[in-house]
């Protein structure tokens, strides 16, 4: 054989191995349990993907389509997980606005009928607060003339339009201007603060997709216990299990451990998924897979571990997997357990360090005492898993924890509503999450700052008036 | 070619006249003018807006005093005003691609972002705040051609001015019962 010869040789194996393990890396989808291969598909990424997506990067169909759909697929997939919050949030900005064709003008400037146009992915040079990565001046795009029609805004920088406690893009629910004045008279602490209570043991008899049939609602004793040989006496978990709102509401074992298989056949299931939760916890299910602890699992991934977070984590809760139980701990389903100690476990930034020294944890512990009267106290979960309403298909209110911290979340004053105005008025509200030092302190201390977006409303308000009664001086009006 | 079963000679014909017939059907559109479209279409519009200002809005608000309407009608558990109720309508049909688009303009806004726009929209609602008549006219947005057609939008009931001329962001105060308080634009993209 020839040196040349030779030398093709071993360039057209070399050259089918590299091409092979590249396509290792794409064709398996996810790339899962396969840490080479995971290696591999991450030299795809075009660039490091933002704090928003990168526990699914991996996972490129989720976002591209199944054959790199284009913009279209693109944007589908963006709706699939963002539509519902958006339409919950009355967005500010829907797509209808910009494919009306009066807005031509201004939808060639600044094309949001596409969610990436203000959000592209993979772009960490230009990717700012919110994954934003537009420059700073897209608002004054359509709104430069702002000063005319509204006099309280003359002469405000663009870069001043979403300052905190002013505007955001999508969701204004706690800014609008009859908002503003409806809560401008509040004190910074309310008379009477008080959380709203869970109402699901009240409204269970209501609840159509509730399987009473098979679990009535009933207290059940050790006796009751329909686990048979499936459990390995004697078992402290049934202790746990005897001390919860489960065993008192006659949710028996096989209710979460007997999961219907395909085949139609109820089989033992040693350690149930999230799945079995949904049975009654719905909703709750749907929260919790919608943010950054349960994300991975709708995409068919391994559950999260704190080891993979980009904020700060406790090393020995490197592992744990977030499932359900990760915060509930099976069998004990302790909510005030889960509300504070669930969190902590894993979470080891400033703001999460510093609230058992803040008053919020004060007021909790006293709450736990039985000091204080319940929903007076505050946990991490009361401003980032907050209590809210919830209308059921069978139209049944629940008052349920939106288990999708990422809800509320950023900018924060979406929090207002959910959580802050339960306990403070609006202006103490805009004025302590204005300070991202007050935030990390987790709110020991006073703002120092006021915030004018109550008295910019009131000055217009007081304008409206003037012009009211010139109106009726004038002798006009209906 | 072998004689047809007398059986099946009917189901023919009836086949035939029916796919004659569906195609008449499909066909009887492009008859219409964009004119006649634009008004059938605003016809629907117009009633619908009517009916619930009268028989919703103004009833429970204005005569019985039930209910109030408010433009932030979820915290205020209140009716949507008609103007939301015009837009929402709008926007899920902009969602459906229907293939037109309308929306509620004036001269004098209470939310600015309904103010003209185009130099169409501006012309129409002039002259249908003048005459009081409809308005039509041929416009290039965006690089596309539409037909748009100008509606007067009139006070049909007491809770149309009792609103507006109270409200903190009106620019006008003396609209009286009949007023042409703006106008409903509606588009129909041109082949
Ligand atoms: C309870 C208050 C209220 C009532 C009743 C009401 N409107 Fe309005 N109307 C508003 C508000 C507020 C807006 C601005 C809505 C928006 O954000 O687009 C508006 C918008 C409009 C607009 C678009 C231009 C603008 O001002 O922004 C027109 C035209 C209009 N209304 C006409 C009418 C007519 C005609 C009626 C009766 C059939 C009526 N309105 C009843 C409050 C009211």
């Amino acid at each position: 054989m020839s040196r040349h010869w030779r030398s093709w040789l071993l360039w057209g194996v070399l050259s089918a191995a590299l091409a092979g393990v590249f396509a290792a890396g794409l064709t398996v989808d996810s790339a899962q349990g396969s840490s080479w291969r995971a290696e591999v598909r991450s030299l795809f990424l075009p660039g490091a993907t933002s704090h928003g997506h990168y526990q699914i990067e991996l996972k490129c169909n989720a976002c591209h389509g199944a054959a790199f759909g284009g913009r279209e697929a693109l944007q589908e997939a963006c709706v699939k997980c963002h539509g519902a919050e958006l339409k919950a949030a009355d967005d500010k900005h829907p797509k209808s606005k910009f494919t009306d064709p009066r807005n031509a003008d201004r939808a060639a400037l600044l094309d949001a009928t596409q969610c990436v146009t203000c959000h592209v992915e993979h772009r960490p040079g230009i990717t700012r607060f919110a994954g934003v990565t537009l420059s700073d001046d897209y608002c004054a795009i359509c709104h430069r003339d702002i000063g005319k029609d509204r006099p309280t805004h003359q002469g405000l920088a663009f870069t001043t339009c979403a300052s905190s406690g002013c505007h955001n893009f999508h969701d204004n629910r706690a800014l609008y201007e009859d908002f503003l004045l409806k809560h401008a008279a509040e004190p910074a602490l309310l008379e009477q603060p008080a959380l709203p209570e869970r109402n699901f043991a009240k409204v269970l008899e209501d609840l159509g997709s509730y399987p009473h049939d098979r679990y009535p609602v009933k207290p059940l004793g050790r006796d009751a216990i329909d686990a048979g040989s499936n459990l390995k006496a004697p078992a402290p978990v049934v202790d746990d299990w005897l001390a919860t709102a489960h065993a008192k509401a006659g949710v028996n074992c096989s209710a979460c451990h007997r999961e219907k298989e395909p085949a139609g056949e109820h089989a033992w299931v040693e350690r149930p998924s999230h799945k079995v939760c949904t049975t009654c916890h719905e909703p709750e299910v749907k929260g919790f897979l919608a943010g950054k602890h349960g994300m991975r699992l709708v995409q068919d991934l391994e559950p999260m571990r704190p080891a993979l977070a980009r904020l700060p984590m406790k090393h020995d809760a490197g592992d744990k997997p977030l499932t359900c139980i990760a915060c509930h701990g099976a069998h004990r389903f302790d909510t005030r357990a889960a509300a504070v100690e669930g969190c902590l476990a894993c979470h080891d930034d400033t703001h999460s360090r510093a609230f058992k020294a803040s008053l919020h944890y004060a007021l909790w512990q006293k709450e736990s005492k039985g000091e204080l009267p319940a929903g007076s106290g505050v946990s991490c979960t009361t401003c980032h898993m907050p209590r809210v309403s919830h209308r059921t298909p069978d139209d049944v209110t629940r008052i349920l924890v939106q288990h999708n911290q990422n809800d509320t979340l950023r900018p924060n004053e979406k929090m207002i509503r959910s959580a802050c105005l339960h306990c403070h008025g609006l202006q103490f509200s805009l004025d302590a999450l204005a300070e991202p030092k007050l935030a990390a302190a987790n709110f020991k201390g006073q703002p120092a700052k006021r915030i004018e977006s109550i008295d910019m409303a009131k000055r217009a308000e007081a304008r409206a008036e003037g012009s009211r009664r010139k109106a009726k001086d004038r002798g006009q009006g209906g | 070619m072998k004689p047809m079963n007398p059986l099946i000679r009917p189901l023919v014909a009836g086949g035939i006249a029916l796919a004659a017939l569906t195609a008449a059907a499909a066909e009887a559109p492009s008859g219409w003018s964009y004119k006649e479209i634009a008004d059938a279409l605003h016809a629907i519009m117009e009633s619908d807006r009517t009916v619930y200002t009268r028989n919703v809005v103004n009833r429970l608000q204005n005569e019985e005093k039930v209910i109030k309407a408010s433009e932030h009608w979820k915290d205020d558990k209140a009716l949507p005003l008609p103007a939301q109720m015009f837009r929402y309508g709008a926007e899920m049909v902009a969602e459906k691609n229907a293939g037109f688009t309308y929306s509620l303009l004036s001269l004098w806004p209470v939310n600015k972002q309904n103010a003209a726009k185009t130099a169409v929209e501006k012309e129409g609602l002039e002259a249908v705040a003048k005459s009081g008549q409809p308005y039509y006219k041929e416009e290039t947005l965006g690089g596309k051609k539409y037909y748009t057609a100008v509606y007067p939008d009139k006070a049909v009931a007491k809770a149309c001015i009792a609103c507006h001329n109270d409200h903190k962001d009106t620019p006008r105060r003396d609209f009286k019962m009949g007023d042409v308080m703006g106008g409903v634009v509606l588009r129909i993209p041109m082949k």
